[in-house]
């Protein structure tokens, strides 16, 4: 039997639900000639602000058992370069949902990187990163705290026609407390989450692996936690949530989506296997049908 | 970058913590994709480690590849204790290498301990070009010399220096190339960065560099290995890992 993989997301059709996560597929041209992204549900692009960004300096990444942390820091070349050049080009190549990722270190560089993304026709989607622990003064300080996430959604959506989602930061003591406000405030869907803030330090030279000191911790490790999140949150929140946090299978993309996520986005298994993205959305047909489930849109939620 | 299936044939101890593997293609994941074309680097899947591990290739013949590497860490621990007929999965065709048309007739190869081994693959492909190939490497002492037979058997001149006088020259390899002068029209350098600094500080006109960075995906899209260049950032494992030494911001 056809396995339907078709999901609607704020009011988008994808063929499936699968999503590389913003900053670990670059704009999806990276990978253009090594793979057939039009397989792909969506494609979350990296991560823009108003101004480029060289980002912080090397070492950015530093492994853990099941996971590693990295502290890009936001390279992106701006948002002008994206929605002039690179989403451009992206869509010479690719059909499906793309989804801009928009990060600030103010409610006006939000407001405005958000309407020139709102604007640019190739763009579906706008995720609104509140939740990056790799930027001061940025980031993550406006997704830890429910008024100013609220703030942020508020001031995206009064700019944007197309569905914003809110991205979120797992670095909270209750995620669905600042959710509700994203939703209050008219988010038509989340995502979460972002990464877990981390360290690590190298023994033998006594200083930290990352050179920022700190950075952001995912990979399987962060699976269970994420899914706690993914199942509050949605089962909390009436918007469609995109499930995101230790993704690297095809078994944990249902598991995902029974937990409540509508799509779900693959993060740093992208990092260790270029791969993961099509491997995983060809192996979806086989585990549903091993699990008899014709049509991903029946387990959303189905616990 | 293709996702292959390689065999490992021989993985046996070349100095100190040295070691050397040949990898045999065993199956390739993607049908009518050619296995290891001359990528600058392979990024190596080692069983129980979270992200791969990035290593030069020093030769690639009939399809097999031959990777030098130091145990540095617990990543690298594990590979030396790979045995024969394991199957590790490998990404080949990774990066952006040497220029081997920037040089028009004498090549200067200049390598410092782990910087050695993909300049190997370098003279023999210059040789190939029917260029002069000199090549000056460095070690800190004599029992970490590595890969100097296969160099005498590929260049025109070797020359090798080790900081304590162990074997060669006493001193950097910067005290060798200031020593005996060389004649070179374009120079290509892989070593640590403060190495290939002074390189560049000692040798006039163009050359490039080999570099290395810790890194995620290895292939161009997480920018996790990024560097600040003259021409702004570039990545490391993908717009590199060789640079034009004029590009270079140090």
């Amino acid at each position: 039997m056809v396995k339907d993989l078709t999901v609607d997301l704020g009011g988008i059709r994808l063929k499936n639900q699968v999503i590389p996560a913003s900053g670990t597929f670059g704009f999806g041209l990276e990978l253009a000639s090594d793979m057939d992204l039009d397989v792909l549900g969506g494609i979350s692009l990296k991560g823009t602000t108003r101004e480029a960004r060289y980002g912080n300096p090397t070492p950015r990444i530093a492994e853990c058992e099941s996971g590693m942390i990295n502290s890009v820091g936001l390279q992106n070349p701006g948002i002008d370069v994206l929605v002039q050049e690179k989403v451009p080009a992206l869509r010479k190549v690719y059909g499906g949902c793309v989804i801009a990722n928009i990060s600030g270190f103010s409610l006006d560089e939000y407001r405005e990187c958000c309407a020139k993304a709102d604007a640019c026709e190739g763009i579906d989607i706008i995720e609104v990163n509140i939740s990056c622990p790799n930027v001061h003064n940025g980031g993550m300080a406006f997704g830890t705290d429910a008024r100013s996430a609220a703030e942020v959604t508020a001031a995206v959506k009064a700019v944007c026609r197309k569905p914003v989602f809110i991205k979120l930061s797992p670095n909270v003591t209750d995620i669905v407390a600042i959710a509700r406000a994203c939703e209050d405030a008219g988010a038509d869907g989340l995502t979460l989450v972002n990464t877990f803030l981390g360290m690590r330090i190298d023994i033998a030279r006594r200083k930290p692996v990352i050179a920022n000191k700190m950075g952001g911790f995912s990979g399987r490790a962060v699976f269970p936690v994420a899914l706690r999140m993914v199942y509050q949150v949605a089962h909390a929140c009436q918007v469609p949530v995109m499930g995101c946090g230790g993704v690297a299978s095809a078994r944990d993309v249902i598991e995902m989506m029974m937990a409540g996520a509508t799509a779900v986005q693959v993060g740093a298994e992208n990092l260790r296997n270029p791969f993961a993205c099509p491997e995983i959305i060809a192996e979806l047909p086989r585990v549903m049908e091993e699990l008899g489930i014709d049509s991903l849109k029946e387990i959303i939620s189905a616990v | 970058m293709i996702k292959a299936l390689y065999t490992v044939i021989e993985n046996t101890p070349l100095a100190v913590k040295t070691f050397r593997m040949v990898l045999e293609p065993t199956l390739s994941f993607r049908s009518g994709g050619e296995i290891s074309p001359r990528g600058e680097f392979v990024h190596i899947a080692v069983p129980g480690f979270y992200l791969r591990r990035p290593l030069s290739v020093c030769d690639c013949e009939d399809g097999k590849l031959t990777v030098v590497y130091k145990v540095v860490g617990e990543g690298t621990k594990v590979l030396s204790e790979t045995r024969v007929g394991t199957v590790l999965e490998v990404l080949t065709g990774l990066g952006r290498g040497f220029d081997l048309d920037a040089c028009r007739q004498d090549a200067l190869l200049v390598g410092g301990g782990l910087g050695v081994p993909p300049l190997y693959l370098l003279a023999k492909e210059l040789k190939a070009r029917g260029k002069k190939v000199r090549a000056v490497l460095g070690f800190n002492k004599a029992d970490e010399i590595i890969l100097a037979e296969e160099f005498r058997s590929v260049c025109d001149e070797v020359v090798i220096s080790t900081a304590d006088g162990s074997f060669g020259v006493k001193g950097f390899v910067t005290d060798a190339l200031k020593a005996l002068c060389p004649p070179y029209d374009y120079y290509y350098t892989c070593g640590p960065m403060v190495m290939m600094r002074a390189v560049c500080a000692t040798l006039e006109g163009p050359g490039e560099a080999s570099l290395e960075e810790r890194m995620g995906c290895g292939a161009g899209f997480c920018y996790g290995c990024s560097i600040e260049t003259k021409n702004g950032p570039r990545r490391v494992c993908k717009d590199g890992p060789v640079f034009k030494m004029e590009e270079l911001a140090w």
